[in-house]
């Protein structure tokens, strides 16, 4: 009955090959939100008619359960305008499946707040990409600011502590990065940083708003030294620069994470919400369980990747070619490097894409009557 | 020793992934030798005991360390 050690692989490459079940997976409830964040990443806006229902929900809660997943990132859209939220929510809890969701606060009003202070197993993630309002609005919206900060002081007289103030890292607020770190601590929070992706509308300011390398030099190095800075494994393609950062520093998409859509979709990571990438649907025969063990789209994707043209990079093993959506979205070849490779590797294969090589968006829930925000100018 | 019950075990080829609820930290244990000892641990009446009866597939000094790693994270703690 023994295993020995020669006869396990290596941790990361099993990760690489799946797991039975995802170590944790994201779930938008709606695609519906009172914001319209230039960035959003699942092109939220409007509710979609055909998303799952409270009872469906707990169907996929109880398949979650029975998987052992210990834990679900729940979002939308902005998760908060479902009417049943709590239903949800409280029925996950009772299923021993933790819930940490994000929100852009504006719902959290002081009842909310004092009812999510006396669950077990509940993390709350509070999106805000400005340290104030003049950075922050404009690409969250008109009186967003004041919404998180409101929705913060409201979880503070509740008692809730260690929610997490979570920001997409831009080249306007890259330089707040301590004033974040500072809001957190004052707050008892904790601060999440992830990486601005070119996913959903976020494909229309990328070019505007990423980083410069010389910011993802600095970004790398305030992370370096702050491991308590929570990241989601989302800079892993900055670990080429060094010592690798926190994390499995790997992409993860239909390995060991997954998203579910508002209407049941299953796509292989929250950043890939197109057709290319779409597995299954929790409605069809076997559920979840079914499509994340044998869907070809998964399968596939744990197979060994093609290190393609970062083959002969001395820092493969670091990044591993970074990440599968930012490259997809920029119409560079999935075997290939990352379109923010610290080295510049990507350069090259950015210059030669065309609008052809681009993807069409294949989801888009924004409200009709969006009107394109006028970002500030570029410091 | 024993298991937290504030965690939980989920099998995997490599060994487990063990969820601290409180913590909500994730732990992977990277060989089916140490879930098979973390599991025993409520068994016997000391970790050196359960360690001992053991499957040989690691030394005794490397399943001490990895309890002590756990318990730092507390994935196991003293009963």
């Amino acid at each position: 009955m023994s295993a020995s050690r020669t006869t396990v692989p290596a941790l990361v490459k099993q990760l690489k090959s799946g797991l039975d079940s995802p170590i944790c997976l994201t779930w938008e409830l709606t695609y519906a939100c009172n914001l319209e964040c230039v960035h959003c990443l699942s092109s939220s806006g409007q509710r979609d008619p055909n998303e799952l229902s409270t009872a469906e929900g707990k169907a996929v809660i109880d398949e979650l359960h029975d998987m052992q997943v210990f834990y679900i990132n729940v979002g939308g859209g902005e998760p908060l305008v479902r009417r049943d939220f709590f239903e949800l929510l409280e029925y996950a809890i009772s299923r021993n499946v933790g819930v940490k969701f994000s929100t852009n606060g504006y719902l959290l009003d002081e009842d909310k707040a004092a009812r999510l202070a006396s669950m077990d197993n509940v993390d709350i993630q509070l999106s805000l990409d400005g340290a104030d309002a003049g950075t922050n609005d404009p690409i969250r919206g008109e009186g967003s600011y004041a919404a998180v900060r409101k929705a913060m002081n409201n979880l503070n007289n509740a008692g809730f502590t260690g929610y997490k103030i979570s920001v997409v890292v831009t080249n306007q607020n890259v330089g707040q990065l301590d004033a974040f770190e500072q809001l957190a601590n004052e707050n008892g929070a904790e601060l999440r940083l992830t990486r601005l992706r070119p996913s959903g509308r976020g494909a229309d300011v990328y070019n505007e708003l990423r980083l410069t390398q010389a910011q993802q030099v600095d970004l790398y190095n305030w992370l370096i030294t702050r491991p308590h800075i929570l990241t989601g494994d989302s800079f892993f393609h900055l670990s080429a620069l060094g010592d690798p950062l926190p994390g499995l520093n790997l992409c993860g998409a239909g390995r060991v994470v997954c998203l579910i859509d508002p209407v049941g979709d299953v796509y292989a990571c929250p950043f890939v919400i197109h057709d290319n990438f779409l597995a299954g649907n929790v409605r069809d025969e076997g559920g979840f369980d079914h499509v994340w063990k044998q869907s070809d789209l998964f399968t596939d994707l744990r197979q060994p990747e093609n290190p393609g043209a970062c083959a002969s990079c001395n820092s493969y093993d670091a990044c591993g070619g970074g990440c599968m959506a930012a490259k997809f979205f920029t119409g560079i070849p999935i075997a290939g490097p990352d379109p923010e490779c610290v080295f510049g590797n990507a350069d090259e294969a950015l210059a030669n894409v065309t609008a052809s090589d681009i993807p069409v968006m294949t989801q888009d829930h924004s409200k009709p009557n969006r009107v394109k925000v006028t970002l500030g100018r570029r410091s | 020793m024993t298991l937290s019950s504030q965690v939980g075990l989920r099998p995997e080829p490599f060994g487990a992934l063990a969820y601290h609820f409180d913590t909500r930290r994730l732990v992977f244990l990277k060989s089916p030798g140490l879930v098979a000892l973390v599991e025993s641990l409520s068994q016997f009446a000391s970790a050196d005991e359960a360690i001992a009866a053991a499957d040989a597939a690691h030394t005794p000094s490397s399943y001490q360390s990895a309890l002590t790693s756990l318990e730092e994270s507390g994935v196991v703690c003293v009963r």
